[in-house]
């Protein structure tokens, strides 16, 4: 079980619970504004970025190179940008807070 | 070589320079080819912009047959996001469930309906006649209006004979007219009278505005979607085992439909007019001359995508850019992923095989090199 929390660019907080699949996945299921997942979780779209807190970025990691190739060109893209798509949940990620980029 | 087989003819190019040429109508194109390119160039909307003279940026141009703006399509950031934040909205409606379950009962009547029948020329009798009823939800106008959009045939802007037909695209254009017209005497919930309530700064879209939006409403889901739909056809014909795989695992579908985007590519590039002397993969481009963001090389590249020109009907991992990249990624993708998903369960539900009688593809010309997008004519048997 992990407790993830989503602030929204209208800075709504909103945090969830999630067993298992990926945090996108999770954000879609609760209607999180700004993360679509249109292309469901291929790392194809970027409708699913987020801007991880910094303090937290050591429980995230940094992504894989194709993630990051995916990012590099995003309008919005920070040095802790992750597609949410290509984040398993699991317990190591209880507790962090994700910015939503769009 | 199997029907459904879709060739990359720009493998060599790709490897060797990074890009390719054509000319079309004496404005000629530099094709960025690689995936990176691609997206490098589809970011930079300074250097390569949209908001060139109406038409420029299509391969092939539409300059001579077309004055009026696509919006946002042909519009450069900042003004570019005011637009699609007035439509972004509407265009997500595909994922309502009152809409599946509509598209579910159009799809399912026509796949029906074709089983019944000893032979189907897909793309005029299936995929022409699915985009155009499934165009009726995305407008949310009556499902009889779908009849006039099928006696349109299967290009807005092109004829069987010359690849830029003006006489057509004026049909579309006076239908437009008149549905606005309509729609002021008679506001509704429809995508027009929307568009008449809309508000961008402040200040209401004029008339041209709401037909540049509508005009590309038109366009840019017509030949794209039914070649998708018609590919997806020929590819579960002689892959039966990937349709039983999807009915056993439904939850593939999802990647099976992106894997198919990617593979279809049924956008081959999209163009752009550089505003400066600049490059592309260190070939020179002078300024007002046109570059293409090339979809459909990017989505074979092997640096990104292992076995590029297999369909792994669930490749986990798929950063394609069937539906573009960045700013100007497609607005109907959230629509055109919602037929596709409807059409695999329906085909999956109520179709044993699909038998191809005889094809004849469809080949573009663009310079050196020949690109199957689809098919002209497909004849099939629904089991």
């Amino acid at each position: 079980m992990a407790k993830i929390t989503f602030v929204t660019q209208s800075n709504e907080t909103i945090t969830v619970e999630g067993n298992s699949g990926n945090v996108m996945e999770l954000a879609v299921q609760n209607k999180i504004k700004g993360i679509d997942g249109n292309c469901g979780g291929v790392c194809s779209c970027a409708t699913c970025h987020v801007h991880v807190e910094p303090s937290d970025w050591d429980k995230v990691g940094a992504p894989n190179s194709m993630e990051s190739d995916m990012l590099e060109f995003d309008e919005k893209v920070s040095d802790y940008s992750r597609l949410s798509c290509q984040m398993k949940i699991s317990e190591d990620l209880d507790g962090i807070v994700l910015k939503v980029a769009n | 070589m199997k029907n459904s087989n879709i060739p990359d003819p720009f493998e060599k190019a790709r490897l060797e320079k990074g890009f390719g040429e054509m000319d079309d109508q004496n404005d000629p194109v530099v094709m960025a080819l690689r995936h990176k390119d691609v997206r490098r160039c589809a970011h930079n909307h300074k250097t390569f912009q949209s908001g060139a003279e109406p038409g420029r940026i299509v391969i092939p141009s539409e300059v001579n047959i077309r004055d009026i703006r696509q919006i946002p399509f042909e519009v450069d950031p900042p003004m570019h996001g005011e637009y699609r934040a007035v439509v972004e909205q509407w265009f997500k409606r595909p994922l309502e469930e009152a809409y599946t379950a509509q598209l579910e009962k159009q799809i399912g009547a026509l796949v029906e309906e074709a089983i019944t029948k000893d032979s189907v020329e897909v793309i005029k009798e299936f995929s022409l006649v699915l985009q155009s009823r499934a165009l009726t939800l995305l407008f949310n106008v009556s499902f009889s209006e779908s009849e006039t959009w099928i006696s349109w045939g299967t290009h807005v802007f092109r004829s069987e004979e010359s690849a830029l037909d003006a006489s057509k695209a004026n049909i579309l254009y006076d239908y437009i007219d008149a549905q606005i017209e309509n729609s002021i005497k008679n506001p509704g919930e429809d995508f027009y009278s929307k568009l008449l309530a809309a508000e961008v700064n402040g200040k209401k879209l004029t008339k041209e505005e709401i037909k540049g939006v509508v005009i590309l409403t038109f366009a840019g889901g017509r030949d794209t979607v039914i070649n998708a739909v018609t590919n997806s056809i020929a590819y579960f014909s002689e892959h039966p085992k990937s349709l039983e795989r999807l009915k056993k695992e439904p939850e593939l579908i999802n990647f099976a439909i992106e894997e198919l985007i990617r593979y279809f590519s049924p956008l081959t590039q999209m163009g752009r007019v550089a505003t400066e002397d600049t490059q592309v993969c260190e070939h020179a481009v002078k300024a007002d001359t046109r570059i293409s963001l090339n979809w459909a090389s990017a989505n074979r590249d092997a640096n990104v995508f292992e076995n590029p020109n297999e369909v792994v009907i669930d490749r986990k991992m798929n950063p394609h850019v069937a539906f573009g990249f960045g700013t100007h990624n497609c607005l109907g993708a959230t629509h055109a992923r919602q037929i596709l998903k409807v059409l695999i369960h329906t085909l999956i539900e109520k179709v044993s095989s699909i038998e191809i009688i005889d094809a004849k593809e469809n080949i573009e010309t663009l310079g050196e090199f020949k690109r199957k997008v689809g098919f002209d004519n497909i004849n099939v048997k629904f089991n």
